[in-house]
């Protein structure tokens, strides 16, 4: 599918295809055009840390896998063929080299991966741990260091080093192209805050006002800012929606204060999570799910009941949805990249979970059903919209 | 030299053993990625240090520094370590 405006805003049809990273290798599982029957490939790059698998919707058919092993150091492979072979890119992200004697930065794994803007067909932008932002010309084969935030001393500051951030390294995600706007970036860092450039990468500012950070820290500290992950509308690209370490937000340009529309989740279940899914159309429309973020936290669907949750108002209200989820006993997490919808009506919604099963909805929540399990641990979903 | 590549690497080589040349390990290393291109960012990171789970052996002699010089009847082995389950 386009990121236009226009075709986003007309319904899809056709198979879709779930490209599925998980710890020890990536998965695709397509459907027919009905999304009834599901196909899942045979593993590629078995025994790979996939932590995102990205499909170009600007073509269908250019693919980018982000990919390391346990031995080897991070890369990129790319197919022009949609999945079926692949080449590694020539000059993956990676850091300058620093002189002699200096402490310089390493890239441990390419964590997320943005198709640029469709007036670039050749861009596309990488997120890295420890945290820095890249970017490609030539459809991935070779990455330049976006310098304008990897070297301010500020933003160096406050990304932290490989030391600090969640327990396999800091990231930076959820890098946003604003489809009218090829300049127009936004961007997370966990730690470090949501962050926006308007000149292609050349300036950066923070994003945070509103947001809160734990433990009554001082949320005047951006390396204190969690955001988990942020999403643009599609249909009203003023909107950002953000599911936060703490809390659900929701931002509406040219407004720079988030507001916490978590607040009207059930008080038993909270508005913690990783995932936040939109509505390709419909910019009232997102969905969450929360997971328990209480003493240690356990990051659980929350009393082993797991259950999606979406808002029809924009964050106003929250309607639970569990038909078809275990309703007992379920201890698996969704993970940030690891739930996606498609572009059909009604939208279909997926999800992967760290025990490696698919979960897909073909009316929007109301039922979910299992479409795969015994995969390994499921790192990111993103369903795609597969070229002829 | 004779370079004997660990299993991770074959995809690269699709050989356990190669040949390479160079006075130091840096300089094989380098050899052999003109010869297989994107092995060297696989194990030597863009601060030129080795990964953390690979280590190299030089006639059986634990090698950490890529500095290290070598001879054309030297017989350098790259080794994967133990990198979790």
């Amino acid at each position: 599918m386009k990121r236009t405006r226009g075709d986003g805003m007309a319904p899809a049809s056709g198979p879709v295809a779930l490209l599925i990273a998980t710890r020890k290798g990536a998965f695709i599982l397509k459907s027919d055009g009905a999304r009834r029957r599901w196909k899942l490939s045979q593993p590629i790059f078995l025994g790979n840390v996939v932590h995102h698998l990205v499909l170009d919707p600007r073509d269908r058919r250019t693919m980018l896998a982000a990919a390391r092993t346990g031995h080897l150091g991070p890369t990129v492979f790319r197919s022009s063929d949609a999945g079926r072979t692949w080449k590694e890119a020539s000059r993956p992200p990676a850091f300058p080299k620093v002189p002699e004697g200096q402490k310089g930065r390493v890239v441990d794994h390419t964590f997320w991966l943005t198709p640029g803007h469709p007036s670039e067909p050749r861009a596309w932008y990488a997120g890295t741990s420890p945290q820095g932002l890249f970017r490609s010309q030539d459809g991935g084969d070779t990455w330049e260091p976006v310098s304008g935030l990897n070297d301010h001393p500020e933003y160096r500051e406050w990304m932290g080093s490989a030391e600090d951030g969640t327990p396999d390294g800091p990231k930076l995600h959820s890098v946003i192209v604003d489809p009218r706007d090829p300049a127009h970036l936004y961007l997370g860092m966990s730690s470090g805050g949501v962050h926006e450039s308007l000149d292609a990468g050349r300036h950066w500012r923070p994003l945070v006002k509103g947001l809160e950070v734990v433990e009554q820290l001082d949320p005047g500290t951006l390396r204190f800012h969690d955001p988990h992950v942020v999403r643009l509308c599609p249909a009203r690209p003023d909107r950002l929606y953000q599911q936060n370490h703490c809390g659900i937000y929701r931002l509406d340009r040219p407004s720079e204060a988030w507001v916490r529309i978590g607040k009207a989740m059930p008080k038993v279940v909270g508005d913690i999570g990783f995932p936040l899914t939109l509505h390709p159309r419909d910019p009232e429309t997102l969905w969450v799910f929360p997971m328990d973020g209480s003493g240690v936290w356990p990051r659980t669907s929350p009393g082993g009941k797991p259950a999606a949750y979406v808002s029809r108002d924009g964050g106003g209200s929250w309607k639970r949805l569990d038909a078809g989820f275990p309703r007992r006993d379920a201890w698996w997490t969704v993970k940030r990249q690891a739930m996606s919808a498609d572009a059909h009506q009604p939208v279909g919604l997926y999800l992967g979970t760290t025990s490696g099963e698919i979960w897909a909805s073909r009316d929007e929540g109301r039922r979910w059903t299992c479409l795969a399990r015994h995969l390994p641990e499921i790192y990111a979903v993103e369903a795609a919209r597969p070229g002829r | 030299m004779k370079v004997i590549i660990p299993s991770p690497l074959l995809s690269y080589t699709r050989r356990r053993e190669v040949e390479a040349a160079g006075s130091t390990l840096a300089e094989v290393v380098a050899d052999l990625d003109r010869r297989y291109p994107g092995l060297r960012f696989r194990i030597v990171d863009e601060q030129d240090h080795l990964r953390p789970h690979v280590r190299v052996f030089v006639n059986a002699q634990p090698a950490r520094d890529l500095a290290t010089a070598v001879g054309s009847g030297d017989e350098v082995q790259i080794v994967q370590a133990l990198s979790g389950g």
